[in-house]
């Protein structure tokens, strides 16, 4: 399908999971498609980086859950540094092994997963609904972690085939496979669409993470994951990741970043990224 | 005869020591003067330390500051971020985490300065902290001992203190262990009544300067002097494992 078909799919209030870790292999093609919409009100559920950032900017968030943002090799996106500092979204923050919890707990559809991570920490005071729960076989208690079950999940793979068997090639799986399975509907992103007889060509099985029936759309999106890494593919382009990080600190410097780069379709960005590489 | 070494090399001997007796288990290391530590403490009293390259692989030489193991060294294990959520809970690590406060029970912060529904400064997040430290051994590094960090209270609770521990109790004080504080001032541990109290101080410091930079009382009845690097730490520091000098940059001087 195209991006504008995918991002016709996605309405204001939607509570979306966006796989990828920090700033690496971001489906960030699909965010972009939806900076393009007039959605917003969502609730973002990410390990996140640029993608995140990108989402506050534009006014699509209401609330976001997550781990973390950060750029890696920058500590935080400055954009989401901004929303939090102005108050501008709402904000669920979890210990990076809860959020894994509540994906999982997702994936599986129960409602909680008990976990020791948070007990005694200011992640309870921060998420005043999280509850904690009793173990019927000793006197434990735990943090009984949510599900972070989402309407949509986004993910940006190297490969897959048309029917949504999706494959990754580098060293980390990241969570999206928990994603996928995490959604009532995932839109599955990669660098190439192969036939399925191709897949296991150059990889190893253990490289096929996410199952067809656990995808709704695939979306050949080639670098759909600039300025994050997708390795092998390619690796973060950390000289465009510090213009975006500066320009983000700086109005003017925004808008201009802004009308280069966002205000045009996925063709228009990828090209003014080569010319800027010229 | 005395030997000429740097700050940076006392600091990074005296978190070398915090990971004796640690056992076989993997050492996660934030900043430059524990990344140093962790892997001069692999090459001298602590072979058995697992080594990650930060990133998806263990490593069975020390790999080299800064380097993925796709760049040098050689893979013993693969171990995606999945996975290590999974080491959290097994107890099988041992951490030495930042703070951007630290109190005098040892709660710490890294997630944002004031109210957290509206922050005057967002940082980083809890990240892994409150995981951490109640699954496993937790020090900390603070390489600009001030004020500002050590703190009377501080403004969100990411890693657990021990008074927040022993109140909660059953699950959350089963495994929670902080070991040390280091800082280019000094070294603490915990008392009795779970404070914060000086270990030693490093050559040339005072107790008093120590006193002066932290905000908040501190036990000092039984503060000695921190130790020197040996001959063979100042070469493994200097030739082996940081000859780009790294360390300099966290603890100038």
């Amino acid at each position: 399908m195209s991006l504008e078909d995918f991002a016709a799919t996605i309405e204001s209030g939607m509570t979306v999971g966006i796989g990828g870790w920090g700033s690496r292999r971001k489906p960030m093609a699909l965010v972009r498609a939806l900076l393009r919409t007039d959605v917003k009100d969502l609730t973002i559920i990410s390990l996140g980086g640029p993608d995140v950032g990108l989402l506050c900017d534009a006014g699509k968030v209401r609330r976001v859950a997550y781990g973390f943002v950060s750029l890696d090799s920058i500590p935080l996106d400055p954009h989401f540094r901004a929303a939090r500092e102005s108050g501008s979204i709402e904000i669920s923050e979890y210990d990076e092994g809860m959020f894994v919890a509540g994906l999982r707990a997702a994936a599986q559809r129960i409602s909680f997963l008990p976990t020791r991570a948070g007990l005694a920490s200011d992640v309870l005071t921060m998420n005043p609904d999280l509850r904690t729960v009793a173990s019927p076989y000793d006197d434990e208690v735990y943090v009984a972690m949510p599900a972070l079950r989402m309407d949509v999940a986004l993910i940006h793979l190297n490969r897959a085939d048309a029917a949504g068997n999706g494959q990754y090639l580098g060293p980390d799986p990241y969570f999206d496979d928990l994603y996928a399975m995490a959604a009532d509907r995932c839109y599955l992103s990669c660098e190439e669409i192969v036939p399925t007889e191709r897949l296991l060509d150059d990889a190893p099985f253990q490289s096929l993470l996410v199952k067809r029936m656990y995808v709704t759309g695939v979306i050949e999106t080639p670098r759909g994951a600039h300025f994050t890494s997708c390795v092998p593919d390619y690796d973060r382009d950390e000289r465009f990741q510090r213009e975006y990080a500066a320009a983000a600190k700086e109005p003017a410097a925004w808008e201009s970043f802004a009308e280069t780069y966002l205000r045009g379709d996925e063709a228009r960005y990828q090209s003014a990224v080569d010319q800027r590489s010229n | 005869m005395t030997m000429q070494c740097t700050r940076a090399e006392v600091c990074v001997v005296a978190a070398s020591d915090s990971w004796r007796g640690a056992g076989e288990v993997l050492a996660h290391a934030v900043g430059a003067v524990p990344a140093i530590s962790v892997r001069l403490a692999r090459l001298t009293h602590s072979p058995d330390l697992v080594l990650s390259d930060g990133e998806a692989f263990f490593m069975s030489d020390p790999p080299p500051l800064g380097k993925t193991a796709a760049e040098a060294g050689t893979v013993e294990a693969w171990t995606p971020y999945r996975e290590v959520f999974d080491i959290v809970q097994s107890g099988r690590r041992r951490s030495m985490m930042g703070a951007s406060q630290l109190d005098r029970y040892g709660n710490q912060n890294i997630s944002c300065i004031g109210d957290w529904r509206r922050p005057a400064r967002q940082l980083i997040g809890v990240r892994g902290a409150p995981g951490n430290t109640v699954n496993h051994r937790t020090n900390y590094w603070v390489p600009k001992h001030s004020p500002r960090v050590f703190v009377e209270q501080v403004d969100v609770v990411s890693g657990v203190g021990n008074d927040r521990a022993r109140a909660a109790g059953g699950a959350a004080a089963r495994f929670h262990d902080l070991g040390v504080v280091i800082t280019e001032l000094a070294v603490f541990d915990y008392g009795p009544d779970g404070a914060l109290r000086i270990r030693s101080v490093h050559p040339g410091v005072t107790v008093e300067e120590v006193r002066h930079a932290t905000g908040f009382a501190v036990d000092a009845s039984t503060a000695t002097e921190t130790r020197m690097p040996t001959a063979e730490e100042l070469r493994l520091i200097r030739e082996v494992i940081d000859p780009m000098g790294l360390r300099a940059r966290e603890v100038p001087g």
